[in-house]
């Protein structure tokens, strides 16, 4: 038999409540996720057929920070400045010439997962973000 | 095929074990990852202008104030250079210079005084041997193999060894953040931060897409510029019949900018 056994489960119960309580409080309510708009108008002024970015959206999603820093390297270090992408498609590789002519929505693109992910890349201390007619977010 | 000999067979059975084996196990071994890296996914922009090694000539002589505002506007202005009048803190790509301050080594005491304070227009030489690219720590300054002496901003860590290193000037040090001294923003261009060094970058982004530096378009005939390792190019056939002064050649930096007096 365990000793003080009632004091030992009642303190468990507290403990296991307590640990939970972010899951508990949580049900029932709406999850933020992060809402990515890609409907500009540059995008929607495209064909449907047409209405992709330079590799597929897993691709991107997954991998747009590390194929950014090559396209940095190959421009800026070895002067190559055209991507072909997987579809035998040719790019200009530039951030604020090519990706940011389609999506000009900075704050509804780029930082809405950014902020949510709690990273801050430093792409805008240098390069020229897309003028939006949305004020700032404060603090950004 | 219905007459193939044992030899002919036993050729065709190896070479297909050979391809099917060896295939699948490059496949294995080196993984798809890479066998697509060596497809080449970046490529020079068809219209990029290529050299051995860039120069420019200035011809002084076709130089006025006009083609020397021209030229420094245009620059600045396409490569969001910062406009602080603080000389201790502005930013300057190309600019102007009187002779005997650009060319000590030359000054006389009886210079003429008209050669004396003759405005020359300087920038970053593109040297062949850049004291700047010998002492950056993380090669932020880098020699194309065009000979364009290069600033990756990324990398710059404002150390201003190369300040030190170039003797020339040519560098500038961002103490602030330079964007509310630009008006007229280049959307097209960049900005820098603060704490980076920047300079002349011979406008690897309009010799890329195949246009010449902007202040040789703007300079009416006073810039050339081409390809000095080409003996038809038009520097060296100007080299050849004019007589040309670098900026302190003598330090051994063999400076690609040459100037016409």
């Amino acid at each position: 038999m365990l000793y003080d056994g009632g004091k030992i489960v009642f303190g468990l119960l507290i403990f296991i409540v307590f640990v939970t309580l972010p899951f508990t409080l949580s049900i029932g309510k709406e999850y933020y996720k992060p809402k990515v708009e890609i409907n500009t108008p540059q995008i929607m002024k495209l064909p449907e057929a047409e209405r992709k970015c330079v590799e597929s959206k897993e691709f991107m999603r997954r991998e747009h920070m590390k194929m950014l820093i090559d396209w940095r390297d190959a421009v800026v270090r070895e002067g190559k400045t055209l991507y072909v992408n997987s579809q035998g498609k040719t790019f200009n590789m530039s951030l604020q010439n090519t990706c940011m002519h389609c999506h000009s929505n900075k704050s509804k693109f780029c930082d809405e997962c950014h902020n949510y992910v709690k990273v801050k890349p430093y792409c805008w201390d240098c390069h020229i973000e897309p003028k939006e007619n949305i004020k700032k977010e404060a603090g950004l | 095929m219905s007459n193939i000999n044992r030899r002919e067979f036993l050729k065709i059975l190896g070479i297909g074990a050979f391809i099917g084996l060896g295939g699948w196990s490059l496949f294995e071994v080196v993984g798809r990852g890479e066998i697509e890296a060596f497809v080449e996914r970046y490529r020079k922009a068809p219209e990029a202008l290529h050299a051995k090694r860039w120069a420019m000539v200035i011809d002084l002589k076709k130089l006025n104030p006009k083609i020397i505002n021209d030229c420094t506007e245009a620059c600045h202005r396409i490569h969001n250079v910062p406009k602080i009048l603080n000389p201790k803190e502005e930013i300057k790509w190309i600019w102007e210079e009187k002779f005997k301050n650009a060319f000590p080594e030359l000054k006389d005491e009886y210079m003429a005084p008209e050669i004396k304070n003759m405005s020359v227009l300087v920038l970053c030489n593109h040297c062949e041997n850049p004291p700047c690219v010998r002492v950056c720590p993380t090669k932020a300054t880098f020699k194309r193999k065009d000979g364009i002496v290069m600033m990756d901003m990324h990398r710059c860590i404002g150390c201003r060894f190369c300040m030190a290193g170039c003797p020339y000037g040519a560098r500038s040090f961002n103490w602030r953040d330079p964007r509310q001294y630009v008006k007229n923003e280049n959307p097209e261009f960049p900005f820098r931060m603060k704490g980076v060094v920047e300079k002349c970058t011979f406008c690897y982004e309009r010799i890329d897409r195949g246009l010449p530096p902007a202040c040789v378009e703007v300079s009416n005939g006073a810039i050339i510029y081409g390809d000095i390792a080409d003996p038809n190019s038009e520097v060296r056939k100007v080299l050849s019949s004019n007589f040309a002064i670098r900026r302190k050649a003598k330090l051994g930096t063999k400076p690609s900018v040459y100037y016409l007096i």
